[in-house]
């Protein structure tokens, strides 16, 4: 026992520390740590990624929501991450909480644990969390002295599986919210928890984009859901995202962590933009943060040069859907590249589209050290892209891999997905094709040119227009990579990795599940499945034991094709989209019609930026050049099409 | 100009590694503005020599880097603007200079002083281990080179054991001076020539030193010119 009053469970944590691996996950300590001073009448987040420290501690969400609680005189925030196996039996034995890694509080001194949900498999960690935290796993089961449990993230979209476990849901940008939220909870707190559990809920309810699954009942008639209504009177019956209008006017994490110790992008990131209009069918992503919002690219250049002086990184990463999209993309990497602060810095930009990879751009990033090169094309053949509206040419991509490699890249890295609506063999062998012709154009820049395949099995998301598509059952993916592995037998400067299609039926299940799959994700995570995401701590029968255990049919939930009348578990959720668009999206997906990107062109009304009454945020109205853009067409000198530009005072680039 | 900075591992941040702090000090060499040269090359590296490696979970008084600055530097500001840029628990105590040498911090490092609390036997019976093994002539343990087991006496390595007991917590103190010289014993590989259910409570390195046999000096002894913080006796 520590002698003062500190609630600091360190003391009792430190000799545990020194008997389970990588003890640095739990010590916090990283540049831009907050130690911020609880007090009674202030709301406690603890932030929590329901996975390691090193997968969850670059996660921007976290990180920016963090730092406005702290910013506000009514909240305080601090984070915590899953504990690994080791360091949870040892928790256990002791008696011990999860605990914050900033000040090392126990996670019972908190009001509230919030959870950023970016993976399905994450679920049974978000249950092991809760319970670690001393509340009960089920919301129903929680008394007044007890956590509260609130989500964001994509995941939220669908979170009719943790229906039975969470308090609230946030949807959407979450900024503005958490304040609104903290200001719900400061006054209930403060005016003597008035109506209990219940009524803080029921005042949260009334914050717009914040959704309590235990004011909601599923209707079924039979095996069939009929409905998703609210139980309780007053609240709305359909609740729509959250939206900031302008990235601007939020430019954090202003203080990113630093940490002390290997985590996974350890680098500054920089948002540039948020949304995407390119239109990819199968990307729950781009559909769900619609519309584009940039950040104004004096800020983005601030950013960068603060970022590094204060955490002595030699990595910038501009981060967004698809960073080569930006407008102020060309002046923004040449300003950073000339900029005497940032000399030594390299500049990456993940998620690079194909198509937009401009010679320009290689050139520019080829100033400072080099990083490696991934490119999505996401299908082997020109039909597939039509049919996923990721349209890309195959000169597209041979002419960012000659880019790459005669301006020195040795390895190139493209992704794929196998398992897409429509896709026949000829479509997954053009993985390879397309594979083995870029071999071919490095081996003429170098002998040591590869090409790393990385396939991943579709899995079909809520708000996508391929979310009444039936996934390929696990038999099909199975024998598709072995499909793959014989072309890749074939195929020389070929290197082939595929992920796990037991894992991809999982995913599946928890994706476009509904409420009565929450006894089974109880039922795994009870007989011990934490860390699902972890391919090793998978085990594909604790899942099928628990779907038999509670007569689910995993086959109806994964592999059923739905029709247009369905009604889906996220039907009383909006994200802006119109049901009819995605639906027209889905029937063009059969049709192998591809939809250009509306950033560009006339609107197609998703509803987005209708329904929310906001626009896309964009510098220029000219696209960027250097490829197809989506259109099919060569636009490689790019050509202005009309936008209309959101009036900020802003020198358009182009 | 070669820097030798001298600073501390302690509190909680005794549990990153090696690799942990050297990434901590490349960064924060950038923060605080020191130009460090680099190696030359596709992938250039700053050029950073730490001295012997601490274990994870080990505290240190004294933990040694020397530092090649690319231009010449004045040291007062480097312990000022590096001294702030580290993160708590890595105290910069001293920035110094040093003359090019051919021996590497690693290598000139003969001895380390360490403080080890150890509990699970009476501090009489620590005593009397203590003092079987300084009469003993040879102390074998078995250790792994390249995956073989090999016979090792470190009796030479044992160079100062003293016992301080705290007979009220039943924990020993021990400081023991040990050798680097043929291959570096560890506070834990001593620990396991004590009684077999002594164990570790806590670790710290006190002192490093670099001895030919004559005189004995502490690393940051070794500099031309020096900046320090005053430091509180501890």
């Amino acid at each position: 026992m520590t002698i003062d009053d500190s609630p600091s469970i360190w003391a009792e944590l430190e000799p545990l520390l020194a008997q389970v691996e990588k003890p640095a996950r739990y010590i916090g300590g990283e540049g831009g740590m907050q130690s911020p001073e609880h007090a009674l009448d202030k709301v406690a987040w603890l932030f929590t990624y329901p996975d390691t420290y090193e997968v969850g501690l670059p996660n921007q969400g976290l990180q920016i929501l963090y730092e406005i609680v702290n910013e506000s005189s009514i909240g305080v925030a601090e984070r915590s991450y899953a504990p690994w196996l080791d360091l949870e039996t040892l928790l256990r034995s002791e008696g011990l909480p999860l605990f914050s890694v900033d000040t090392h509080r126990p996670a019972t001194d908190f009001d509230i644990i919030a959870f950023n949900l970016s993976a399905e498999l994450t679920y049974t960690n978000l249950l092991n969390c809760v319970d670690l935290a001393g509340s009960p796993v089920r919301s129903a089961d929680r008394g007044l002295d007890d956590l509260f449990v609130i989500v964001g993230g994509h995941c939220t979209y669908n979170p009719e599986p943790l229906a039975d476990f969470v308090d609230a849901v946030v949807l959407g940008d979450g900024e503005e919210v958490i304040t609104e939220i903290t200001q719900v909870f400061h006054d209930w707190k403060n005016g003597g928890r008035l109506g209990g559990r219940a009524g803080v809920l029921e005042a949260l309810a009334q914050v717009a984009g914040v959704y309590v699954p235990s004011l909601f009942e599923a209707v079924y008639d039979g095996q069939d859901l009929v409905e998703t209504r609210p139980i309780h009177d007053g609240v709305p019956a359909q609740i729509e995202k959250r939206t900031i209008a302008d990235l601007g006017e939020w430019p954090y994490p202003k203080t990113p962590l630093v940490p002390i110790t290997d985590v996974v992008h350890d680098r500054l990131n920089v948002e540039v933009f948020r949304g995407c209009t390119r239109g990819c069918r199968f990307c729950q992503a781009g559909m769900i943060t619609r519309p584009v919002r940039e950040r104004p690219a004096e800020q983005v250049r601030s950013m960068i040069s603060d970022g590094i002086a204060r955490s002595g990184y030699d990595e910038v990463a501009l981060t967004s859907l698809s960073t080569a999209d930006f407008s102020g993309i060309g002046e923004v990497i040449s300003d950073t590249m000339n900029d005497p602060t940032c000399s030594n810095v390299s500049i990456s930009l993940p998620s690079l589209r194909v198509d937009a990879f401009g010679v320009d751009i290689a050139a520019e990033l080829q100033k400072g050290r080099r990083s490696g090169l991934t490119f999505a094309p996401e299908a082997g053949t020109w039909r597939m892209r039509q049919v996923i509206n990721k349209l890309i040419r195959e000169e597209d991509l041979y002419g960012a891999v000659d880019s790459a490699f005669s301006q020195g890249w040795r390895r190139s890295k493209l992704y794929f997905l196998t398992g897409l609506p429509t896709e026949t063999d000829e479509d997954t062998r053009g993985i390879f094709e397309l594979a083995r012709n870029c071999v071919k154009i490095g081996k003429s820049y170098t002998s040591g040119a590869s090409v790393t395949v990385s396939v991943g099995g579709f899995v079909p998301k809520p708000f996508t227009p391929f979310q009444w598509f039936g996934q390929n059952t696990l038999v099909e993916l199975r024998r598709k990579v072995g499909v793959l592995l014989e072309e890749n037998r074939a195929s020389r400067g070929v290197q082939f990795k595929w992920h796990d299609p037991e894992a991809t039926l999982v995913e599946g299940l928890l994706s476009r599940g509904d409420r009565r799959i929450g006894p089974v994700i109880e039922t795994v995570w009870r007989n011990g499945g934490t860390f699902q995401e972890w391919s090793e701590k998978l085990d594909l029968d604790r899942w099928l034991d628990a779907c038999d255990a509670h007569g689910i049919d995993i086959e109806w939930y994964v592999y059923r094709h739905r029709t247009e009348d369905e009604v889906f578990p996220w039907d009383h959720l909006s994200a802006g989209l119109h049901k009819d668009f995605l639906w027209q999206e889905w029937q063009d997906a059969l049709a192998e019609v591809g939809l250009e990107d509306c950033r560009w062109t006339p609107c197609y009304d998703c509803g987005a930026c209708t329904g929310y009454g906001i626009e896309h945020v964009v510098a220029s109205a000219t696209p960027p050049a250097g490829g197809s853009q989506g259109t099919g067409q060569d636009l490689a000198t790019g050509g202005a099409v009309p936008v209309t530009l959101m009036s900020r005072d802003r020198t358009p680039v182009g | 100009m070669i820097l030798r900075l001298r600073y501390t591992k302690n509190g909680k941040i005794r549990f990153i590694g090696h690799r942990d702090v050297a990434r901590i000090f490349e960064r924060s060499l950038r923060v605080a503005g020191v130009p460090v040269a680099y190696s030359e090359g596709f992938s250039p590296r700053p050029k950073l020599s730490f001295g012997l490696a601490l274990s994870v979970g080990y505290e240190s008084d004294n933990e040694y880097l020397d530092v090649v600055a690319s231009e010449s530097v004045d040291l007062g500001h480097v312990l000022d603007r590096l001294g702030s840029a580290l993160p708590t628990g890595i105290e910069l105590r001293e920035v110094g200079e040093v003359e090019r040498s051919k021996t590497s911090l690693m290598e000139a490092v003969t001895s380390c002083d360490w403080e080890i609390d150890v509990t699970g036997q009476d501090p009489a019976t620590v005593k009397g281990s203590v003092d079987r093994l300084l009469a003993a002539d040879r102390v074998m343990i078995t250790r792994e080179r390249k995956g073989k087991p090999v016979h090792d006496d470190i009796r030479p390595d044992l160079l100062s054991l003293k016992v301080l007991m705290n007979t009220k917590t039943a924990t020993s103190r021990i400081h023991a001076e040990l050798g680097t010289e043929s291959r570096s014993l560890r506070p834990a590989e001593f620990v396991s020539v004590l009684e077999p259910s002594v164990r570790t409570v806590r670790v710290r390195r006190l002192h490093q030193w670099i001895s030919d046999g004559m005189t004995k000096i502490e690393p940051h002894e070794a500099v031309v010119s020096r900046a320090a913080h005053t430091e509180c006796a501890t």
